[in-house]
């Protein structure tokens, strides 16, 4: 089987699924009984092309392959075609989306079985791999935008699943519209490249960054940047990801954790040469992801609901990713997608899991007569679920000493690396890095420290709901279980495809020597000259593992001995403070004054007046003349025949004038 | 002077329009359709002064024709004015305005 | 010199006799005054040695369809109709369109001023052209179809203005 073929069936395969379940589904309403069925099916369409997409990764000679399908358009210039790369960057990112979207594939069929939508649900599932491979594969930036905008789209299909509930609808209006802002940034900035070198490939326009004007390029990727603040969610376009949080669960982890929010980041790794070109916008890009990462970290200490204090981490480690692309280091960025992937990804099942629990809680509750309103992902009515899940609760603790950079863990191995990388980056004479590093550090802090939190509050401890001693939440199903395993296991060994520099000088980097330019991949690196002592990286992985370490130990101490109560005293301790990371820093009020009230008022007072009197008027005043012109017109046919006998002389004198003169 | 075959063409046109006068003016229907007959022999004296100036017969066939045609006419016309005098017990053709808007 | 007085005898009284139709208030009187103008017109075809025709004018038109005319006005027994009383546009803007037409026929026949100045035939052709015996020989010869077909006409005309006029429709 030809690699193009190869390429074609992955492609296909997601969208053939979407089709058959979206469809069928639609046309066949017995289809729907199916769902072992449909899910299987649906599972299969993601996990084949995974299996593909590994005999493409074990046969991959080195050169980049382009296969090209069909034109999309052309017009003067410009042409688009459907042509996809194979290079060692779109490899790494296919494995993670075609393998941790199988696992999740897998997770939903048990998760998602008592739901009514669920061939829907798989549907758009399969929908968003489609629309994802395409952003991955694609080797233009129109077809990279065309997959951009589909899984912003499924985001919006899935966010707003539960649309009956009209809050989940307006969570996911409000991705939808806020990451269009990031978009309109990201189409200037193709009209400007366009424009600027002709064509929109990738192949010609990473061939020679210095061939286009510097102030052109610096606009075009901060552009990019903006698109990419929407897409992965950082300041100031990140409001929409704890909202999306309204979506099923499995779509929390595998669009807004694993895959989605990860595409600013294969944008830049992409446009990684033409990013070295502007040093300028590469210090914006650092220092918010930098701002981002500590922000959302403080807001998720305050955090009750698990999925949001989830959603928050998710935010903070996108800022994380980005700091590394801020000083160069675009391969770590990847490395760190992919350990956040699996760690991430592995938290958001795991949480999933419990609430699919305590949604059991809560039915039983009801059946014994107690009627009070339980929130099943509020953690303050949770604690002591370790001893009833089991898996779950091992699985969630391995990926949160993954999260928070415990010795070994694949977290341990890629947050270390972007931080060494600011050091680095500081050392050759970028001092904005050092700002970074700075504030990289304190947020590692937080990490561990907040997500403890989170795991002692839901595991350890006593339950805290009403009638705990009677009724109790069990264990998933296997379909559940299962990929928990899997994922926990890999955040465990995951990491150590990027072993540091420290080891045999980089030789088992492997992370780096796969998608290195320097040793002949696609993702570019910036020159550096200084190195950094050997002794000083053994401090600095030192100092990572401490301050790892000191945060796990001291949440898991506090709040195992204290529960609930801690938060108080953080409350106490912290005053103003604790009170504006609760308040989420009040950033949707502010763009609620800022920008949506004045929109809608502009809407209703200007445009709807406008469209109502104007255009409105306009198509009734034509309406309303023809009416007119007919009540005159009609009045010819008086009925006597003399006036018609007066048309017909009218008419001889007409005639016969035409034949006289004309 | 002369009488050249305008004359003739001449008085078959004043006839012709005073015909039509008398068709879009007068509210007799009988009447008008007295006009008509006028405006019909107005034509007949045309085709014959034609008919007769340059010595072809064809003309008065055909004035033959017409005087048929209109006395065929004129029975059938007269006949539904009859028709709707039994109705209207008028011949006012104002008053016939089913036709109207 | 005789021609051209009888001529213009012939055209005054028809023209006088056309609008004295046109005016009169009273239905039998304008009757009346057509059969005048019938008159005068097969006077002028025998003007033009049209000699056949000038006698089926006087016969037919005159002394049938007239009578005809006649027969019903009295029958009906009308009354003449009442002036109207204001000025009505649409009867203005008809004579205007009337007057354009007549200025038009009068401009067509000026036209020709000088294109037939006189008859290209001789009275004593016109005669034999004009005579019965041209007429019939044409109309059984070259027109007899159209003759067959002018009977068939007049029967359905009697047929229908029978059927028409009865009292109860059969």
């Amino acid at each position: 089987m030809s690699p193009a073929f190869l390429v074609g069936l992955i492609l296909l395969l997601p969208l053939v699924g979407a089709a058959f379940s979206g469809l069928g589904g639609l046309f066949f309403p017995g289809l729907r009984r199916y769902k072992v069925l449909l899910g299987t099916l649906a599972t299969l369409a993601v996990a084949v092309p995974f299996g593909l997409t590994l005999q493409l990764f074990a046969t991959y000679s080195g050169e980049p392959l382009v296969t090209r399908f069909f034109t999309w358009m052309a017009a003067g210039s410009l042409e688009l075609a459907f042509q996809y790369r194979i290079d060692e960057l779109s490899l790494v990112m296919t494995l993670i989306v075609t393998g941790v979207g199988a696992l999740i594939h897998l997770y939903s069929i048990g998760y998602m079985y008592e739901d009514r939508g669920y061939w829907k649900y798989f549907s758009y599932l399969n929908l968003f791999i489609f629309m994802m491979l395409n952003l991955v594969l694609a080797d233009n930036l129109t077809l990279l935008f065309l997959g951009w905008e589909g899984v912003g789209l499924c985001s919006y299909l899935l966010i707003g699943f539960w649309y009956e509930d009209f809050k989940n609808s307006e969570a996911a209006n409000k991705a939808f519209i806020v990451n269009r802002v990031g978009d309109a940034a990201f189409l200037l900035a193709m009209f400007l490249l366009f424009r600027e070198a002709g064509s929109l490939d990738f192949g010609t326009l990473l061939a020679d960054p210095s061939a286009l004007p510097t102030g052109v390029v610096s606009v075009a990727v901060l552009l990019l940047f903006i698109g990419a603040t929407g897409k992965s969610a950082q300041i100031p376009l990140f409001v929409w990801l704890p909202d999306a949080m309204a979506g099923p669960t499995p779509v929390s982890a595998l669009i807004h954790a694993a895959t989605m929010v990860t595409s600013g980041l294969y944008l830049f790794a992409r446009i990684s040469p033409l990013a070295l070109a502007t040093p300028d916008v590469l210090v914006v890009v650092a220092l918010v992801g930098a701002l981002t990462a500590l922000m959302a970290a403080t807001i998720a200490l305050t955090q009750y609901d698990i999925k949001k204090v989830l959603a928050y981490s998710t935010v903070s480690q996108l800022g994380y990713m980005f700091m590394a692309a801020g000083v160069g280091a675009f391969f770590v960025s990847i490395f760190h997608v992919l350990t956040h992937a699996f760690f991430k990804a592995c938290l958001f099942l795991g949480s999933g899991s419990v609430i699919h629990a305590m949604h059991h809680v809560e039915h039983a509750l009801h059946k014994r007569g107690h009627h009070g309103h339980l929130d099943p992902q509020d953690m303050r009515t949770m604690g002591g679920l370790g001893r009833f899940m089991p898996a779950t609760r091992t699985t969630y603790l391995v990926a949160t000493l993954a999260i928070a950079g415990f010795p070994l863990t694949a977290g341990f191995f890629s947050k270390d690396e972007i931080l060494f990388k600011a050091f680095e980056y500081g050392y050759n004479g970028h001092t904005y890095a050092w700002i970074v590093w700075g504030l990289g550090v304190v947020t590692a802090l937080l990490t561990a420290f907040y997500m403890m939190r989170s795991y002692v509050l839901t595991f350890e401890g006593a339950p805290r709901w009403p009638m705990a001693d009677q009724v109790h939440p069990h264990e998933s199903p296997p379909t559940m279980t299962v990929p928990l395993w899997v994922l926990a296991a890999l955040s465990l060994v995951g990491g150590f495809v990027g072993l540091p520099s420290v080891i045999a000088h980089g030789e088992w980097n492997l992370i780096h020597h796969y998608l290195g330019a320097s040793n002949g991949g696609p993702v570019a690196e910036p020159a550096l000259h200084a190195h950094v002592p050997l002794a000083l990286e053994w401090l600095l992985i030192g100092l990572g593992a401490a301050i790892a370490l000191i945060g796990l130990y001291w949440s898991w101490s506090a709040y195992r001995r204290y529960g609930l109560a801690y938060d108080e005293m953080l409350r106490a301790r912290l005053g103003a403070f604790y009170r504006i990371w609760a308040a989420k820093y009040y950033w949707d009020e502010l763009y609620d004054r800022m920008v949506v009230q004045p929109l809608l008022r502009f809407a209703r007072y200007g445009l709807a007046a406008f469209d109502q009197k104007v255009i409105d008027g306009a198509v009734n005043g034509v309406a309303r003349l023809m009416t007119e012109l007919g009540q005159r017109v009609r009045q010819v046919q008086t009925g006597v025949v003399q006036a018609y006998a007066v048309a017909i002389v009218l008419g001889v004198a007409l005639v016969l004038m035409f034949m006289l003169f004309g | 002077m002369e009488i050249t075959l305008n004359w003739y063409l001449a008085l078959g046109v004043v006839l012709f329009t005073l015909g039509v006068l008398g068709v879009l003016f007068r509210r007799n229907a009988i009447v008008i359709l007295m006009s008509v007959e006028l405006m019909l022999n107005a034509v007949n004296l045309t085709l014959v002064a034609l008919s007769q100036a340059m010595g072809d017969v064809s003309g008065q066939v055909l004035v033959f024709f017409v005087i048929a045609v209109a006395a065929a006419e004129a029975a059938v016309g007269l006949a539904i004015v009859i028709a709707l005098f039994r109705k209207k017990v008028t011949v006012d053709v104002g008053a016939f305005n089913l036709f109207k808007y | 010199m005789i021609a051209q007085l009888l001529f213009f005898l012939l055209a005054v009284t028809a023209i006088a006799a056309a609008l004295g139709m046109l005016i009169a208030r009273n239905p039998v009187s304008s009757a009346l005054w057509l059969v005048l103008n019938l008159f005068c017109i097969a006077g002028l075809y025998l003007t033009l040695q049209a000699t056949f025709l000038g006698v089926i004018q006087v016969l037919i038109y005159a002394g049938a369809i007239m009578v005809l005319f006649l027969f019903v006005i009295m029958l009906l027994n009308l009354e003449a109709l009442p002036h109207p009383r204001d000025i009505d546009w649409g009867k203005v803007f008809a004579f205007v369109v009337v007057m354009l037409v007549l200025a038009q026929l009068v401009y067509v026949v000026a036209l020709g001023l000088n294109v037939l100045p006189t008859f290209s035939t001789t009275p004593e052709q016109a005669a034999l052209t004009g005579s019965a015996q041209a007429l019939g020989r044409e109309l059984l010869t070259r027109y007899i179809m159209p003759l067959q077909v002018i009977g068939i006409l007049l029967l359905a005309a009697t047929i229908g203005a029978v059927m028409l006029a009865k009292r109860r429709f059969v």
